[in-house]
């Protein structure tokens, strides 16, 4: 059976080319880049390409790039190392639609003596900017907003939010695993002190990340070990995957053109089509500042995981806000802080497309699953009575 | 992903006796919308009160509906006092089990049937009956114990599996465990431990609790509140209107702000109102 693969905000296919790059380094450069010898220390100069590479991407200085091993451990990175270098600040600012990557750890450290504030946002998962700024105090270690969101990939102005968080002498983190490679990041004109991103979301491996600590920023590292990256994270490099990523982020910088066009425009007609197949059916989130290659929408009264797993019979990929799939009993944190009602959460299918996508993907998306929410909504209890 | 059996899978793909009996002699339904899960079945009887036919309407998800369906299947043929033996676990068994966590939807239509049968035999619905354990879900002490004890349950996950109790908010967890003790004879001294906020942090979270979470709740039905004072952990709040309409009606505006201030900032909280 054929994959159509519209799931690529959970992760992407690791471009040919990436791979390609990639593949000495397992097999024929195995080296230490540490080592003194020259055939470990000549992988030194490839670790140094991909970290510029990856800074090109993002408008920033090489010396500005920390090299992770995954996207959750640049945002808890970051978030501790404002902590340690801010030890009598005793509060964090974030939102109340983080990944669990940010959420998780900020409600660790609410245990742990610190006082969060989530900002909410309103039902087009707007943020509340008057919100955030008031709560921003002299106690506020750290603010840590997202840049995109992942479920309903609506864009928060982070670079208008930083500007305001730095005038306060606040740290200022975003977790742009989903904006980076999707829109435009241009570092060095903004006041962003640290940003995470994570190489599977933009055709690079899982497993490798990195986080921006902009210059002059007080740092404080996660993984104590040797001198690598600086002495700011230890542990031997993960040289393939190090490679992998200055790659993709080469690859990314290409595509973004692409992604804000051709994908958008996939996007726009698997929604469109959808709406006007399927009654009932409403996008989550505002559509005007939204990445380009994501939708989120809620099908009343039928259940997500129900729709995943008949669309999973025709190899369509795609992922749901409802509570069954999680493993969890509600539905996405991201959704109830939006105030999307429980008929239309439970519901709730993100498709998210990526330049590997095809038109006669979408179509075949288009024509599977207006049949099957029709088939799940006959067998609902619920659905005459609303009609 | 979840690891489910063919059968379950067959009776996803294909489910069995879809919809609903017009002239059913039992009709029973369980859970909402709001809970993620609901199932509506109906029952005919034939000349001999053997089953005749089983309906159901479910929304759910996969196991939810191959459990409705497994249930209409099993039910045909059998007396009503037959039908009164089936278990959770017998629904499970059918389908070649289901994933732990998902034994709640094997729970939902043992639910349904027993309602379908106390509504053939005229008993009037019963009135929630216990004490509210689990305020995310609805769920009673005596549904806990019952599940505890039916199916050896040890733990909270446990019983969030089974019956959905404590997969809210959490609040409910140690509530859950002292039930699971009592079922099973163990005795242990509850333990309390009190998040330490200093005073400002404390009055903070209390201000920002009432205009983020409360306020616009009691917006909704035109009511209003207004913080007058805190002393220790007496919350001092004047109040306006009533909570008639929000789904909480069964408390008073007092206990609702005292509930909610209680999850979002200490335990220990207590709402005194002024006029
Ligand atoms: C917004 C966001 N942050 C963080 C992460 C975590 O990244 P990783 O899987 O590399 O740890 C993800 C990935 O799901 C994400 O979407």
């Amino acid at each position: 059976m054929n994959v159509v693969y519209a799931d690529n905000n959970a992760t992407t296919q690791v471009a040919k080319k990436v791979l390609d790059e990639m593949l000495p380094y397992l097999e024929t450069y195995y080296g230490n880049p540490s080592s003194m010898h020259t055939f470990g220390g000549q992988v030194a100069k490839n670790i140094a390409m991909a970290r510029e590479q990856t800074a090109a991407l993002l408008n920033a200085s090489p010396e500005e790039i920390l090299f992770t091993s995954c996207g959750t451990e640049s945002d808890s990175t970051a978030i501790q190392a404002a902590i340690k270098s801010n030890p009598d600040r005793k509060h964090i600012v974030t939102t109340r639609v983080e990944h669990p990557a940010i959420k998780n750890i900020c409600e660790h450290s609410a245990k742990n003596e610190f006082h969060v504030t989530y900002v909410p946002v309103d039902e087009n998962g707007t943020l509340d900017l008057d919100y955030l700024y008031k709560n921003l105090t002299d106690d506020t270690a750290i603010a840590s907003i997202m840049w995109a969101n992942n479920e309903t990939g609506v864009i928060f102005p982070v670079e208008e939010i930083a500007a305001k968080v730095k005038e306060k002498g606040i740290v200022f983190h975003t977790d742009a695993v989903q904006a980076v490679g999707k829109i435009p990041i241009d570092l060095k004109n903004t006041e962003i002190d640290m940003l995470s991103l994570s190489g599977h979301k933009i055709h690079a491996p899982k497993g490798i990340g990195a986080l921006y600590v902009k210059k002059g920023t007080k740092f404080s590292p996660f993984l104590i070990g040797g001198h690598q990256e600086k002495g700011r994270r230890g542990g031997t490099e993960n040289v393939a995957s190090i490679i992998g990523l200055g790659t993709a982020s080469e690859l990314s910088k290409n595509l973004m053109e692409e992604e804000n066009t051709r994908v958008k425009e996939m996007r726009d007609s698997l929604e469109k089509g959808l709406l006007e197949r399927i009654d009932n059916a409403i996008v989550n989130g505002g559509k005007e500042k939204r990445l380009p290659n994501t939708t989120s929408i809620a099908f009343e009264y039928v259940e997500g995981e129900a729709i995943l797993l008949m669309m999973d019979e025709f190899g369509i990929c795609a992922s749901s806000g409802s509570a069954c799939t999680s493993g969890s009993l509600e539905p996405s944190h991201v959704l109830r802080a939006m105030g999307v009602p429980f008929t239309a959460a439970h519901g709730t299918i993100r498709f998210s497309l990526s330049t590997y996508n095809t038109m006669e993907e979408v179509n075949f998306i288009i024509e599977k699953l207006p049949p099957i929410i029709e088939k799940l909504r006959k067998m609902s209890p619920f659905w005459k009575k609303n009609q | 992903m979840w690891e489910y059996t063919d059968k379950v899978k067959d009776h996803f793909l294909n489910p069995r006796n879809v919809g609903e009996i017009k002239d059913a002699d039992g009709i029973g339904e369980v859970g909402s919308l709001a809970c993620g899960d609901a199932l509506k079945l109906t029952f005919k009887l034939d000349e001999n009160k053997r089953i005749k036919d089983a309906q159901f309407q479910t929304f759910g998800c996969a196991s939810a509906i191959a459990s409705s369906s497994a249930l209409t299947e099993m039910l045909k043929g059998l007396t009503l006092e037959e039908a009164e033996k089936i278990s959770n676990e017998n629904i499970a068994e059918y389908l070649g089990g289901l994933p732990k966590e998902k034994m709640h939807c094997s729970v939902l239509g043992r639910d349904a049937l027993e309602k379908a049968i106390g509504s053939y035999r005229g008993e009037s619905e019963k009135k929630i009956e216990g004490e509210i354990v689990c305020e995310c879900f609805g769920v009673t002490d005596l549904e806990i114990k019952r599940v505890v004890a039916e199916n050896g349950l040890i733990n909270v996950e446990d019983v969030t599996d089974y019956v959905k109790a404590g997969g809210g908010c959490g609040k409910c967890h140690e509530r859950i465990q002292e039930i699971i003790n009592q079922i099973n004879g163990i005795q242990i001294q509850p333990k309390k431990k009190e998040k330490a906020l200093t005073n400002i942090q404390k009055i903070k979270l209390i201000q920002e609790t009432l205009s983020r979470e409360i306020q616009p709740a009691l917006a909704k039905d035109g009511g209003d509140i207004e913080l007058i004072d805190v002393d220790g952990n007496k919350v001092i709040v004047k109040l306006r209107g009533t909570c008639a309409t929000c789904s909480k009606s069964e408390l008073t505006l007092k206990n609702y702000v005292e509930t909610k201030l209680r999850e979002l900032v200490a335990d220990s909280i207590e709402v005194e109102e002024v006029q």
